[in-house]
């Protein structure tokens, strides 16, 4: 077990963990999206459905839950060390920097839209996962929230953080993990790409439409 | 020929020793030859301050042809200036207009710090070489060269990536001051071949530590070092050299 815990203490460990916490991540938020595209059935019935179902899997609904959390104290806990030891690895800051055309708008605020994601993730949670409903449906839940324009707004917000997140992170994840080839690196950078658009729009729209049809 | 001449106002980092705090000084760069290269820009700066008794502004040169990893500043924020795949030895003045004013700070990273001036100590990858960037070879009468077959392929990428001069402009770029384009070149260049093989778990393993230990900073592809490098060494050999740490920890 030495040699395991001693591989994760290296900066190629640390970011071998962020890379495959991420990719979880990614499964789970295509999964989500998949369904919570039932709410722009325009019908509270299919996506109560969905719920219904959903529920029904009570055993592996837990085992999943557990999955992310512990996905997510990795995932948060290791990018707060690297982004800390990356801050005092140039104690002395440059007085002018330009990009060579590296950077990208994601590459250069994944510590930071990863903390909006977290936030939004407790308030996120707050809100629907341990939302009351022994007298109500979840589409009540849903409907309630986004009748206020601020939810709506700060939804929409987080759910951009996200794709800016997953913009850079999807084709990253790849790298890190030491799959980079001039064959299918410009087919990942593109997924990167389309990826954060599909979860951006597919998430980003729900509350301005349930905000609109309420 | 004709030659162009012009003038440049230079913000200039000077720092005494690596303890003591440094800072900007402003000095005119007059008559310029446009075909000068920015050290011989530096030079002409330099001989103004002798003749003036003031101390010369400190940095680190060598062959001035792009090719030894000596020379090398932050350039109006961009590592050996604003000309891809260029040394700063092999930047030409022409590439500035007259009247310009040019910023010039030394590699700013915790793993090298200031000597003087634009001279930052680079020892640290000596260290990070010391650990393992190197094959083991018994001396001797030298074998046949035929005995050890490459192909071109395999031998044109262990060639691009030996093309790092180790000149820490990787480290310099990176907004994490990360040497692991560097590391990245060195693991490849010896990996690819034959000869590197036997120790290329152990090689991996020890340089991967010793660049965490010097206090460098860690990679989160932002592919600054790869824009900025004056070989454009590739970022596919920091993926290379996962690879290998992968294969290496988990068999
Ligand atoms: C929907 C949720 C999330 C997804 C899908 C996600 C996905 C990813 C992916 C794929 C990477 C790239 C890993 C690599 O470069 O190898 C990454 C990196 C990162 N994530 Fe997340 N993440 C999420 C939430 C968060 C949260 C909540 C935080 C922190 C509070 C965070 C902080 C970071 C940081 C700092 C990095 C950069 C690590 C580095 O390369 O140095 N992420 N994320
Ligand atoms: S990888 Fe490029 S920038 Fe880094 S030390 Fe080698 S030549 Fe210089
Ligand atoms: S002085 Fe040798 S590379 Fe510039």
């Amino acid at each position: 077990m030495n040699w395991f815990i001693d591989t994760f203490r290296t900066s190629l460990g640390k970011k071998l963990l962020m890379a495959v916490t991420g990719l979880g991540f990614l499964g789970f938020i295509i999964v989500h999206l998949l369904g919570n595209l039932t709410l722009y059935a325009g019908h509270e019935g299919v996506f109560n459905a969905y719920v219904a179902k959903l529920h029904q899997y009570e055993a592996l609904i837990l085992v999943a839950e557990i999955g992310l959390f512990a996905l997510a104290v990795i995932h948060v806990t290791t990018g707060l060390l690297l982004f800390l030891a990356n801050r005092s690895a140039r104690s002395v800051r440059y007085a002018v920097t330009k990009s060579g055309g590296g950077r990208t708008v994601g590459s250069a605020t994944m510590p930071y839209t990863g903390l909006a994601i977290l936030l939004f993730v407790i308030l996120h949670l707050s809100n629907f996962t341990f939302a009351d409903v022994t007298d109500r449906t979840m589409y009540d839940v849903v409907a309630a929230t986004f009748s206020s324009w601020i939810y709506i707004i700060v939804y929409v917000a987080a759910v951009v953080a996200v794709a800016i997140h997953v913009r850079h992170g999807f084709w990253s994840l790849f790298q890190t993990i030491g799959l980079n080839h001039e064959k299918y690196m410009p087919a990942l950078r593109a997924i990167s790409v389309a990826l954060a658009v599909i979860l951006g729009v597919g998430f980003g729209l729900i509350p301005i439409y349930i905000g609109i049809i309420v | 020929m004709s030659t162009k001449t012009i003038t440049l106002t230079l913000k200039v980092w000077r720092q005494n020793r690596s303890r003591k705090k440094g800072g900007f000084e402003i000095y005119t760069a007059r008559d310029i030859s446009t075909d000068m290269s920015f050290l011989e820009m530096l030079d002409v700066v330099n001989e103004d301050l002798v003749l003036s008794g003031k101390e010369p502004i400190a940095f680190d040169h060598d062959c001035r042809e792009g090719i030894c990893g000596m020379c090398g500043a932050v350039v109006d924020g961009q590592a050996h200036g604003p000309l891809k795949e260029t040394t700063l030895c092999q930047l030409h003045m022409r590439h500035f207009k007259n009247g310009d004013t040019v910023v010039i700070e030394p590699w700013r990273a915790r793993a090298f710090p200031v000597v003087k001036d634009l001279v930052v100590d680079r020892s640290a990858f000596d260290k990070i070489i010391a650990a393992g960037g190197y094959i083991s070879a018994k001396t001797g009468g030298a074998q046949d060269a035929n005995n050890i077959l490459v192909g071109k392929e395999v031998a044109d990428k262990a060639f691009n990536a030996a093309a790092c001069i180790g000149c820490g402009a990787c480290v310099a770029a990176c907004p994490n001051a990360s040497a692991m384009l560097f590391v990245g070149a060195k693991i490849s260049h010896l990996g690819l071949l034959p000869q590197g093989r036997p120790e290329a778990k152990t090689r991996v393993q020890s340089m991967i530590r010793a660049m965490d230990r010097l206090g460098f900073g860690n990679c989160s592809n932002e592919t600054e070092c790869e824009a900025q490098c004056p070989k454009s060494i590739s970022i596919r050999e920091i993926a290379r050299m996962n690879r290998e740490f992968v294969k290496a920890s988990f068999s």
